[in-house]
């Protein structure tokens, strides 16, 4: 056993840890097991987070190391229309995406719920797109968005009498198109959740309120929704976190004009990646990356504070 | 005969209600899945046959795996994929657990600094931590591996809170009978503990591979030679530099899936209950 001894001197002098008592045996095991945690966290976490700060503050440049160059970055981000831009499609997406994908999911697994016939099946052609690659995804959707006679979308359109769409190339469309796929793909996630919720309902609230003579939907407004208020705003949550780090599939339904067109469906996440990888502006886009935390900590604060009033 | 009067049970529950709305849930489990059938579908289909519009292709044909096969760049990144999906995967399912059981059994100073040191990184979108990721695997020479790909996530947060709550439920009689059998406390934990949460570990180790084999954002930041691709990157990197064609990309992006659709037909069960699992612990 003393190959895995965390008291290295043990090995030499094995009356050392013998003559240890119980209570720190107990505890030099203990950070003998988050040793390489505590270091991973600290390297690979910590670290870089007041680094990504300190670079938002710097020029960010990679040879001759970062200089400091004060707030110079978030002034040029203020002043710079194509931030506004995307800052603007990144809530887009969120205040699309959410109520959407949320209305769709509720009704689907409100419904799902009382089905018994072929439950699984079912449960599971929902489920599918949550499991999929969204960057692969991206490119089915693109094929699907196709002008006619490649695109089955347009191809379905014009077979029912109706006009052909340009989607992802028009710059009014090319954001719901690309919204789409991302609540396509998160809908499975968010009904199975829904479906939890409901099913921590007691019945005997639903008995109850039969006995009182409520209708289907009296118990859906009074009970159902009220009930399950915590398993909502965890989802709302959720999901405008997820909006608001859209990438993976916009970037491949764009994938030759990246962001395109002319910005018109470019998220934060792409722009920060651009800034940073494209060219070379590490210490703007960190600047980038710090807004989008600021936003993201602002919204799990909202929830923190949502959850505890209502509870 | 019990299935004659279960038959009955549910003929009396069948009201009108009922079958629209499972008709409507039927049809709008068939449109969800529609674009993972088509894209089965075209990957099936020769390259003359990409604009038929037909779900169930009428020449179905391997060619295009074969030909993607043949080319050798989606194997090496389908290969590098996986190792890097299952090396996380490891690492997850052994730092996390470690550490979730000693937050959870053991009693000690700082306990607590440490519990929510780990839990406020929860708050730091990766996003934020690419940049320095990148500039500190380009100091060290990690840019371009497989560890370079692999390091910031061997170990999660998530996963540590998730093994925690469930080692909390672990009695701490069978803990102490191992201890006066003289048992250490790794062994302990590893023979003792951790067979106990084996729900939770499966739980843990599907959620970690699914995604870590769908990641895009890091993987595409950490490589930029196309050998170290990995399969969303490389799909990417393919459909960009070819001649559009759709029936090649489709069958790609079809690679990317399979793995994924395999191990939800396999362990659904598992998947469905850690989805609640994740939801409901938030």
């Amino acid at each position: 056993m003393s190959v895995t001894d965390p008291n290295g001197a043990a090995e030499g002098r094995p009356g050392l840890w013998n003559r240890l008592g119980i209570r720190t045996k107990h505890v030099l095991w203990a950070w003998a097991f988050l040793a390489i945690p505590v270091l991973f966290y600290v390297v690979i976490r910590f670290y870089p987070t007041f680094d990504a700060f300190w670079l938002s503050l710097t020029d960010g440049n990679i040879r001759r190391g970062p200089s400091f160059i004060g707030l110079e970055n978030y002034a040029r981000m203020y002043a710079d229309p194509v931030f506004w831009k995307v800052f603007g499609n990144t809530f887009l997406y969120l205040l699309i995406g959410t109520p959407v994908s949320l209305v769709i999911s509720f009704t689907i697994a409100y419904y799902l719920d009382r089905v018994r016939f072929m439950h699984g099946l079912i449960r599971a052609l929902y489920f599918l797109p949550y499991l999929t690659t969204a960057a692969a995804m991206g490119w089915v959707w693109r094929f699907l968005y196709q002008p006619v006679p490649i695109g089955m979308i347009n191809s379905f359109l014009t077979s029912i009498g109706l006009e052909q769409q340009p989607f992802l190339r028009s710059t009014d469309q090319a954001l719901m198109a690309a919204t789409i796929p991302a609540i396509w793909a998160g809908l499975g996630f968010q009904i199975i959740i829904f479906m939890a919720g409901l099913r921590a309902i007691p019945s005997s609230f639903y008995e109850a309120a039969r006995i009182d003579g409520l209708g289907e939907w009296a118990i859906l407004r009074k009970i159902t929704l009220p009930l399950l208020k915590p398993t909502t705003i965890f989802l709302v949550v959720l999901s405008s976190i997820g909006f608001l780090r859209i990438f993976d599939q916009v970037q491949s339904l764009t994938a030759n004009d990246p962001g395109g067109p002319l910005n018109a469906t470019k998220p934060l996440v792409m722009l920060i990646y651009q800034t940073a990888f494209s060219s070379f502006r590490m210490g703007y886009a960190s600047a980038q990356t710090v807004i989008l935390f600021l936003v993201l900590l602002l919204i799990s604060l909202l929830q923190l504070w949502l959850l505890r009033d209502k509870k | 005969m019990s299935a004659s009067t279960e038959l009955a049970a549910n003929r009396r529950n069948i009201r009108p209600g009922r079958v629209i709305a499972w008709t409507l849930l039927i049809l709008g489990g068939f449109l969800m899945a529609l674009p993972i059938l088509y894209m089965f579908s075209t990957s099936l289909k020769p390259a003359s046959d990409t604009f038929d519009l037909r779900l169930i292709p009428a020449a179905p044909t391997l060619a295009n795996y074969i030909d993607i096969l043949q080319d050798g760049r989606f194997i090496r990144w389908f290969y590098n994929s996986m190792i890097i999906a299952v090396a996380v995967t490891a690492s997850n399912v052994f730092f996390d657990s470690l550490v979730g059981y000693t937050l959870a059994k053991f009693d000690f100073r700082g306990k607590n600094i440490v519990f929510i040191a780990i839990l406020s990184t929860l708050m730091i979108p990766t996003e934020m931590l690419v940049i320095p990721w990148y500039m500190m695997s380009a100091k060290l020479g990690w840019l371009d591996s497989h560890w370079g790909i692999m390091f910031p996530g061997m170990m999660t947060a998530f996963g540590t809170f998730l093994m925690k709550q469930f080692f909390e439920g672990v009695p701490n009689d069978f803990l102490e009978a191992a201890r006066v059998d003289g048992l250490n406390e790794f062994t302990i934990w590893w023979k003792i503990a951790m067979p106990m949460v084996l729900p939770a570990i499966s739980a843990l180790a599907i959620f970690t591979f699914l995604g870590n084999w769908t990641a895009f954002l890091w993987p595409l930041i950490s490589t930029t030679s196309p050998d170290l691709y990995t399969l969303p990157v490389g799909l990417n990197s393919f459909a960009v530099g070819e001649a559009v064609r759709w029936e090649r990309i489709m069958t790609g992006a079809a690679l990317a899936t399979i793995p994924t659709l395999l191990v939800f037909l396999a362990l659904q069960r598992f998947i469905v209950r850690g989805v609640m699992l994740a939801g409901l612990k938030g």
